[in-house]
C-alpha cells in the first residue's frame, strides 16, 4: 500500500482550508452571522439611548448575541455540504476525525472573526466597563471553544434534516444552556469589577465544558457522520 | 493480492426488498458489471459495498493477501465515480485535485496534476471553477479525482453518464487499464457497458 505520510493535522487542515476558501467567495455564513450580531446591537443601542444596563442585563445581552449570531451561521459548515452533495465526496475520501477537527476550526474562526467585530462595537453601544478587558477576552476565548464545539456535532445531526435552522438552535440550546449560564455569570461578575478569584469557579466549569465538548464530539462525529 | 467478498448480501427500506442474497469474490484483476432495469437496486448495492449505506443482511469484506483491511485502509485505497457524486463548484478543477489529494493523506504536484487533467481531457481547463464545467467535464473531473490516489478497488456507477463519444472511450481505456492492474466494480443498465468486465452480476430478476 502507499505510503499516507500525511497526518491528522494536515487532513484537518485541508477541510478547513477548503471550509475558509469556499467561505471567502461565498461570505455566506459569516454574513449571516455579522449580519445578525450589528443589527441586534444597532438595534439594542438605538433603545437604550443614553440609559445604561446593569452588569446582569449587558452579560446577557452580550451572550444573547453571541448565541443567535451562532445560530444562523455555524451550521452552515455541514450544510452546504450536504446542500451540495459534496457529502459523498468527502465521506470517501476523508478521516471522520479531520472532517471534524477541520469544521471545528472553521467555525471557531468565524466566531472568532464575528467576535473580534462585535466585541469592540459592545463596548462602544453599550458603555460597558472596559477596565477587566483581560478577564473579559479570557470568558470569551473559552466561551468560543464552548460553543463551538457543541454546536459543530449538532450542525452535523440536522444536516440531513428538512428544516434544519429551527432544529439547530433547539437541539442547540439544552446543550448550552449550562454553559451560557455560565458565560452570563461570569461576564456579569467581570463588568462588576469583581477580581479574578471571585470567577473561578466560572472559568474553570468554562474550560471543564469546552474539553468535554470538544473531546465527546469527535469521539461522537464518527457515528454522526456514517449514518 | 487484494480481494472483495460478498456474501449473502441483502438490502430493504423499510417494507420494501431492493435486493437478497448477493454473492460474489473478486480480486486483483477482476471485475464486474452489476447490471438491472431502473430501480433495480444497482446504486444501492454499490453504495453498501462502499459502505455508504449498511445491508440489512450480509457481509462485505475487503482483504489484502488474506488479511482483512480496516475502514480507513478500505478507503485510502478505494476511488468512485458516480452522477450523483458532487465536486465542490466553487473549487477550480486544481482546487478540487489538491483538496481531495491532501485530505487523503497525499500531496499531489503541479506536474501530476497537469497530468490527470490531459488524461481525462480536461488540459488548459484546470483553474475554471467547476461552476463553468459542463456536465460531461464534471464528470471527467471525477475520474480525474477517482486517479489521484492510483485506487486499488475502482467503483464506476453509469460510467459513461453526460459523456461524449470521446468521454465514453476515454472511460473505456481507463477500465480496461484498470481492470487489469486493481478490481473494478461498475453499475450500469447500458448493454454496450457490460463488457468493461468479466463477470456480471444481475438484479431485479
Amino acid at each position: 500500500m502507499p505510503n499516507k505520510s500525511a497526518g491528522l493535522a494536515a487532513k484537518a487542515f485541508a477541510v478547513y482550508a477548503k471550509d475558509m476558501r469556499l467561505e471567502l467567495r461565498s461570505r455566506y455564513a459569516l454574513n449571516a452571522i455579522l449580519m445578525f450580531g450589528i443589527t441586534t446591537l444597532a438595534v439594542v443601542s438605538f433603545s437604550l439611548g443614553q440609559f445604561g444596563l446593569s452588569p446582569k442585563f449587558l452579560a446577557a445581552l452580550f451572550w444573547i448575541i453571541m448565541f443567535f449570531s451562532a445560530m444562523s451561521g455555524l451550521a452552515q459548515a455541514f450544510i452546504r455540504e450536504e446542500e451540495a452533495q459534496t457529502v459523498l465526496a468527502l465521506k470517501l475520501t476523508a478521516d471522520p476525525d479531520a472532517i471534524y477537527i477541520g469544521k471545528l476550526l472553521f467555525n471557531f474562526t468565524l466566531l472568532g472573526i464575528m467576535t473580534v467585530i462585535v466585541t469592540p462595537l459592545f463596548f462602544i453601544f453599550t458603555d460597558a466597563p472596559t477596565a477587566n478587558l483581560f478577564r473579559f477576552i479570557l470568558v470569551l476565548i473559552l466561551g468560543i471553544i464552548g460553543l463551538c464545539g457543541a454546536t459543530t456535532l449538532v450542525a452535523a445531526i440536522i444536516s440531513k434534516a428538512s428544516v434544519k435552522g429551527a432544529l439547530f438552535s433547539v437541539l442547540s440550546f439544552p446543550v448550552l444552556m449550562p454553559l451560557l449560564i455560565s458565560l452570563v455569570s461570569a461576564s456579569e461578575k467581570v463588568f462588576d469589577g469583581l477580581p479574578l478569584g471571585n470567577i473561578a469557579a466560572e472559568l474553570q466549569f468554562l474550560l471543564a465544558y469546552a474539553v468535554i465538548m470538544v473531546t465527546a464530539s469527535i469521539m461522537l462525529f464518527k457515528f454522526v457522520w456514517q449514518e | 493480492m487484494y480481494s472483495l467478498k460478498i456474501e449473502n448480501l441483502a438490502k430493504r427500506f423499510g417494507p420494501r426488498k431492493v435486493f437478497a442474497d448477493i454473492n460474489f469474490e473478486l480480486q486483483t484483476g477482476g471485475s464486474i458489471a452489476i447490471v438491472g432495469p431502473n430501480g433495480s437496486g444497482k446504486s444501492t448495492l454499490v453504495k453498501v459495498i462502499l459502505g455508504l449505506l449498511r445491508p440489512t443482511l450480509g457481509t462485505v469484506g475487503f482483504s489484502l493477501d488474506g488479511k482483512n483491511m480496516t475502514e480507513s485502509e478500505t478507503r485510502s485505497r478505494t476511488s468512485f465515480v458516480a452522477p450523483y457524486l458532487s465536486l465542490y463548484d466553487h473549487l477550480s478543477g486544481e482546487e478540487n485535485l489538491k483538496f481531495f489529494s491532501a485530505v487523503a493523506g497525499d500531496h499531489v504536484t503541479g506536474k501530476e496534476i497537469n497530468a490527470l487533467l490531459a488524461r481525462v481531457g480536461l488540459e488548459g481547463r484546470g483553474t475554471d471553477y467547476l461552476a463553468d464545467y459542463s456536465s460531461g467535464m464534471k464528470q471527467r473531473l471525477k475520474y480525474a479525482v477517482a486517479l489521484l490516489n492510483k485506487p486499488d478497488f475502482l467503483f464506476l456507477d453509469e460510467p459513461t453518464s453526460n459523456l461524449d463519444e470521446e468521454g465514453k472511450g476515454m472511460v473505456s481505456q481507463l477500465v480496461e487499464q484498470y481492470r487489469k492492474q486493481s478490481m473494478v466494480v461498475l453499475a450500469t443498465n447500458e448493454p454496450q457497458e457490460y463488457g468493461f468486465a468479466e463477470q456480471i452480476c444481475r438484479l431485479g430478476g
